[in-house]
């Protein structure tokens, strides 16, 4: 594997290799030391165009705990703010000797793009609407583990909020599919993509509809400027419909958990602590993300992609 | 096909034999631990563990596994698979841990295995169990304990098994 | 540059000997004699002091783009007045009609004259000034129309913009009426489109890109549609893309309003799913569109609902292109392909080509005197001379323009132009421009 940019790059069989590649990394980070040299040498850097707090940690201690140098591309400070093309930010980087970018943009597109120009590994952690297939990873894993199956064959996930506009929405739909599961997405005619009939899915408009047919339910934030784009009257009323809440929660079958990529609007679409809810698997989302990305950036730099070079040793 | 040069019975004897040296110097089991390589050594682990704890039916030998692909040198020159997951359920500080593989051949396993264990703390000491010493190192590692020296040639195929050790000549390439 | 392939001094006489003569009349072999800038000749057996052997070759009049953005003044970067004449010469064009979203845009006649001058200077093609519907292509005010039209505007748009506001689109029909110009509109209620990149589709879901709804454009197809019937107004449709618009420019043809329409090679050619490679090069505007509408779009060229082909020719330099794909500016370019897309993609005869690349457009932009006239004496020598079999690559490198924003690199290509001749001069000769 050489970028890690989409989930349907990655196929059902990179999803499980990855998935199962978490499960080591899982058993470093409970070590005492959890560190290991396997990507000495090696540079990431993290190229973040948009505000994000857990994904940029995640990944920056995830090459840490790789040994892997780490650089960070700060857009604030950075020669972008003095007209460079994101071109020229590229090759400049690529210059100074990287092996992995790990990208966001609010811009579609942008790790394609920006594989077209260095010869680095190119990891997407959100492109626009899109793509965040480390996040779909992470919420796979935690599904794994939390339910000891391999497998999702049988089981009914239904994400709930604003499709229309979710990365995460687009790459967990075709996560949960691969892995076997019947997804059902749930929100206002409004929120959803123009058309998702090509899309592996079941659509509903009712949340109170689909609660009793529900494994696993999955919250999706709903950014508040969708308001002022026209995309819901007001938020007491998209709370009121989609938020979920005690009375929703009671609704669900005994063994469904929840799930919520954070950052949570408390008050939005979750109208409950979440710290008081018995299957909750937020905090393990959180906590899974380190292995995870590890398991990536390992696969990316580490793995079979490195095939090719003993070929060249050997002969 | 390949010779057979330890059988079945051969093993199980130097197994034993392993675990008697081990109490031997150890003068006991007494905060000792056996960590297998993942994953020729897992099942060696094993039987060391058992035959100790055979001897000596009071002991509690813990017995783990590490997987050294983390910690390989030659991370980027080969593709590298990950065998079974490294589990070590026991504090390794201030205990003998006994590291075991099946085959020692050029030591970076070893190596590998003797960084890794370092990230689960600091042991008393760190010992070495093979079944079959096959020679060439590349490192300066020698074994505490070994089931039978075996000189090899560069192009010979080893395997170890309970079911005894194969020697096989593959052809030059 | 060489100048031996010119026709050197005006007393000289060239004959393109052996062709097949393609225009309104149909196709026929013939020699055709050019004489001081003008077509003396056509028949058989015809000698001059230069002969020039074009069998395999069709001559026609030569061809007219209503819709190039040739980027002078303002953003000279991504084109010049001389780059894009030269381009469209390539392209077998003798006229260009420059659209006005140039910086300042075309809204005054000061503005005119100096592209239009520009245009002389480079002389290699007539470039025929559009001038704006409303002041800065604002959409608040008139431009001064009148002013315009005396200084030989023929065409007014706000091309870029489509005009939103619906009184101020009836009185410059109005006005336009009254000034016996023609008013082409770029269909695009912009309110349906903000931050739109591709088209609105299962593609575009996948993709997480704003879509582009269709009726964004179809509404206001229907609302000029309407404001002609009300108006008597002439109303020209530029870059048509959907189905649905040619089908309400079906029924007003059938109506008989004073409508015309154009289609661009790009929307002939290519569709929606080209996104998927996250390249800039193919977002444009309108967005390419569904295997649907493209068969729509032919049927409709080839049945006279679309009257023209038109290129939409709109070069970009590298750093605007490398932008992400909601950020980067739309637009492709068109004036070297167009021919060789229009061959590739389309099933017509040759007299229905140079009905769309040449004899329409010129009535449209209101140029019927230079161009688009059929091929005998009297006539302007403005001819273009194309192998209609000949295949080729195309290779950004290659080409005159400045830019190098095509979505055709490295598509093969059938028909190539083979000379233009301008005013009785090549521009182009075996495919090299002159100039």
């Amino acid at each position: 594997m050489k970028h890690l940019r989409s989930i349907d790059e990655l196929g059902r069989d990179g999803l499980v290799r990855l998935l199962d590649l978490t499960n080591h990394m899982v058993e470093v980070n409970r070590r005492p030391v959890p560190k290991v040299p396997a990507l000495r040498g090696r540079t990431v850097v993290s190229l973040f165009f948009e505000d994000s707090t857990r994904t940029r940690l995640s990944f920056e201690t995830a090459a840490k705990r790789l040994s892997a140098d780490t650089m960070t591309f700060s857009v604030s400070t950075s020669s972008v703010n003095k007209g460079e093309s994101l071109r020229d930010t590229v090759e400049t980087i690529t210059d100074m000797g990287v092996d992995a970018f790990v990208v966001r943009h609010k811009s579609t597109g942008i790790p394609w793009q920006i594989s077209n120009w260095t010869n680095a590994s190119v990891v997407n952690a959100g492109d626009g609407w899109h793509q965040h297939p480390t996040q779909a990873l992470v919420d796979c894993f935690t599904v794994r583990e939390a339910l000891g199956k391999e497998r999702f064959d049988g089981l009914t996930i239904t994400i709930v909020g604003d499709i229309k506009h979710s990365r995460v929405a687009r790459s967990n739909v075709t996560a949960f599919n691969m892995l076997g599961a019947k997804v059902v997405l749930v929100a206002p005619p409004t929120l959803l993509p123009p058309d998702v009939s090509h899309w592996p899915v079941e659509v509903s408009y009712k949340l109170d509809d689909v609660l009793e047919s529900t494994d696993i339910l999955y919250m999706l934030r709903l950014q508040s400027e969708r308001m002022s784009q026209g995309h819901v009257p007001n938020l007491r009323e998209y709370a009121e419909s989609y938020g979920l809440d005690a009375a929703r929660v009671a609704k669900l079958p005994p063994h469904a958990v929840i799930m919520h990529p954070g950052p949570m609007n408390r008050g939005v679409e979750m109208l409950i602590d979440p710290s008081s809810l018995p299957n909750s698997l937020i905090h393990r989302q959180v906590a899974n993300g380190v292995s995870v990305r590890m398991a990536v950036l390992f696969d990316l730099l580490a793995g079979e992609s490195s095939a090719a070079n003993l070929a060249q040793v050997a002969s | 096909m390949g010779n057979y040069v330890m059988s079945a019975d051969d093993v199980r004897r130097a197994i034993t034999r392993i675990a008697h040296e081990i109490l031997e110097r150890g003068q006991g089991s007494e905060r000792l631990a056996i960590v297998g390589l993942q994953r020729g050594g897992a099942w060696l682990a094993d039987a060391i563990g058992a035959a100790i704890n055979n001897i000596e039916p009071q002991s509690k030998v813990p017995v783990g596994y590490i997987d050294v692909s983390m910690h390989r040198d030659d991370i980027g020159l080969r593709p590298v698979v990950p065998g079974a997951i490294s589990s070590i359920n026991f504090a390794v500080d201030d205990t003998t841990v006994v590291l075991v593989d099946d085959v020692l051949y050029t030591g970076r396993t070893v190596r590998a295995a003797l960084e890794g264990i370092n990230t689960y703390g600091r042991p008393r000491a760190v010992q070495l169990a093979v079944l079959v010493d096959r020679g060439h190192r590349e490192l300066p590692i020698r074994p505490d304990y070994v089931g039978k020296n075996l000189p090899t040639s560069l192009d010979d195929d080893v395997k170890a098994t309970a079911e005894g050790v194969v020697i096989t000549a593959t052809v030059a390439r | 540059m060489t100048k031996q392939a010119t026709t050197g001094n005006a007393s000289q006489r060239t004959v393109l000997k052996g062709g097949t003569v393609v225009d309104s009349r149909g196709e026929r072999t013939a020699d055709v004699a050019i004489e001081d800038g003008l077509v003396v000749e056509v028949g058989s057996s015809l000698s001059g002091s230069r002969n020039v052997d074009v069998s395999g070759c069709v001559v026609a009049p030569g061809f007219v783009d209503l819709h190039a953005h040739l980027r002078e003044p303002g953003k000279e970067e991504a084109e010049t007045i001389e780059t894009g004449s030269r381009a469209g010469a390539k392209g077998g064009y003798t006229a260009l009609v420059a659209m006005p979203n140039t910086d300042p845009a075309q809204d005054s006649v000061a503005v005119i004259d100096f592209v239009r001058e520009q245009g002389k200077r480079a002389g290699l093609v007539d470039v025929v000034p559009s001038g704006c519907i409303t002041l800065g292509r604002k959409g608040e005010a008139l431009a001064p129309m009148a002013e315009l039209a005396a200084a030989g505007v023929r065409i007014f748009t706000d091309d870029g913009n489509g005009v939103q506001d619906e009184l101020l689109m009836r009185r410059a029909m109005e006005y336009g009426k009254g000034l016996g110009v023609t008013l082409a509109q770029h269909c695009e209620v912009s309110s349906l489109t903000k931050g739109a990149v591709m088209n609105e589709c299962q593609c575009c879901t996948s993709l997480g890109l704003p879509g582009w709804p269709s009726i964004a454009e179809e509404l206001m197809v229907f609302r000029d549609i309407e404001l002609a019937r009300l108006t008597g107004a002439r109303v020209h449709f530029l870059h048509l893309s959907t189905a649905r618009s040619v089908e309400l420019v079906r029924a007003a043809k059938r109506d008989g309003l004073p409508v015309t329409a154009e289609v661009t090679p790009h929307h002939l050619s290519l569709d929606e799913t080209k996104l998927a490679t996250f390249d800039t090069v193919f977002k444009v505007n309108p967005p390419l569109r569904s295997p649907n509408d493209i068969a729509a779009l032919r049927e409709g060229l080839r049945d006279g609902t679309i009257d023209a082909l038109a290129t939409d020719h709109a070069p970009h330099p590298r750093r605007d292109k490398e932008l992400a794909l909601d950020q980067a500016p739309p637009g492709m370019l068109g004036l070297e392909t167009a021919l060789g897309v229009a061959l590739s993609v389309l099933n017509v005869d040759l007299t229905h080509l140079v009905r769309v690349m040449s004899i329409n457009p010129a009535r449209i932009a209101g140029i019927s005197d230079r161009h688009g006239r059929d091929v005998q004496p009297g006539a302007p020598a403005n001819l273009v001379v194309f192998d209609p079999n000949a295949t080729w690559q195309v290779e950004p490198e290659h080409l005159a323009s400045k830019s190098r924003n095509t979505p055709f690199v490295g598509m093969k290509l059938r028909g190539k132009v083979r000379h233009t001749v301008f005013d009785g001069e090549f521009t182009v000769f075996e495919g090299d421009a002159q100039r």
